[in-house]
């Protein structure tokens, strides 16, 4: 049972440099995980101006039947964001924590061109170690 | 007397004391700038060994100006003279000063005489670098390489370092070697002091 579905990140452009589906649920292909990626790069834009309250920075959480989306944006701009069931804990921190492994595994590594996908060994390493962690405490519940 | 009212005003910079200074950097402020060398040397050449070349040549500068800070410092200008003696000053001494703890292990080659081995599980300089597939054996632990080249160049053992991961079973990183192949005449000169 995976209460994650996938995880994505997309650069300031608006493209998708990193996906990672970890459930049966919810599982794209290519094409379909980039179009949802500058889909939700212009909704995120959109909702800043659309937004009642001034200095708002975009969405941060969409609750819908059978998911929950959270995003987190940098002061840069890179959205990191997560697909998970209704009701899971801890994303908020979770995208935090994603975050800094980016910060750590992919813009330290010389190999990495900015804005291009994520093809770092280490950040995948990392990364799963971090979602499995993640896992086990949302078992232990 | 120093330490007594205000500070000993030098005439001459050059008579001021080298102080020990600040001991710890920012492992992020060193890692964007290491990151930043083997990129700009990167955009500079055409293959990967030339790119080695470079790293280890940036390194060897380091080595060279180590040693004679350290041997000044830590070893009060007493000069090694024995192939363990360096070898064990630059495991122990110098990766404390560079790295913040020693080396992990260092072997004396089976197969050749001339051959050792300082060995590392991960070297600080890549701890945040992934190497992608088509760069085949390249390792930015040219570096490192170069800085014990330097270091053992200016004491007077001249030899051949390089850098290579060795795969571990059970592990799914590989650890690293830095391998040191002395030349010939220091082994003569070993053999000569006894």
């Amino acid at each position: 049972m995976a209460a994650i579905y996938s995880l994505y990140i997309i650069n300031k452009s608006g493209g998708l440099i990193f996906y990672k589906d970890y459930g049966s649920a919810g599982r794209m292909d290519t094409n379909d995980s980039l179009r949802l990626a500058s889909l939700w790069h212009s909704m995120h834009a959109i909702s800043q101006q659309l937004s009642p309250i001034s200095g708002c920075f975009g969405i941060e959480l969409l609750q819908a039947d059978t998911f929950d989306l959270h995003c987190f944006q940098s002061l840069t701009g890179t959205k990191f964001f997560v697909v998970c069931e209704p009701g899971t804990p801890h994303m908020e921190n979770l995208l935090k924590h994603i975050y800094e492994l980016y910060t750590d595994y992919v813009l330290k590594n010389p190999f990495y061109e900015m804005e291009m996908p994520i093809r770092c060994e280490l950040f995948d390493i990392s990364l799963a170690q971090a979602v499995q962690k993640e896992r086990v405490s949302l078992l232990g519940r | 007397m120093i330490g007594v009212g205000k500070a000993k005003q030098y005439a001459n910079v050059l008579d001021r004391p080298i102080g020990k200074g600040k001991q710890e950097v920012s492992l992020s402020a060193f890692a964007f700038l290491f990151s930043e060398l083997v990129q700009y040397n990167q955009i500079q050449v055409d293959n990967i060994a030339e790119l080695e070349r470079r790293l280890e040549d940036a390194g060897y500068a380091v080595g060279a100006r180590v040693l004679e800070l350290l041997c000044h410092r830590e070893k009060g200008n007493r000069r090694e003279i024995r192939l363990l003696g360096i070898l064990s000053f630059i495991h122990s001494t110098v990766w404390k000063v560079l790295f913040g703890k020693v080396a992990d292990s260092l072997e004396k080659g089976t197969e050749h005489e001339d051959e050792y081995m300082i060995s590392e599980k991960e070297l600080l300089v890549n701890r945040f670098i992934s190497i992608p597939k088509d760069m085949g054996a390249f390792n930015c632990g040219a570096f490192v390489a170069g800085i014990v080249r330097g270091v053992l160049d200016n004491a007077g053992f001249p030899a051949v370092v390089t850098a290579h991961f060795v795969p571990v079973d059970g592990q799914h990183r590989p650890r690293t070697t830095i391998l040191i192949k002395f030349a010939e005449e220091v082994l003569q000169r070993e053999a000569r002091l006894g």
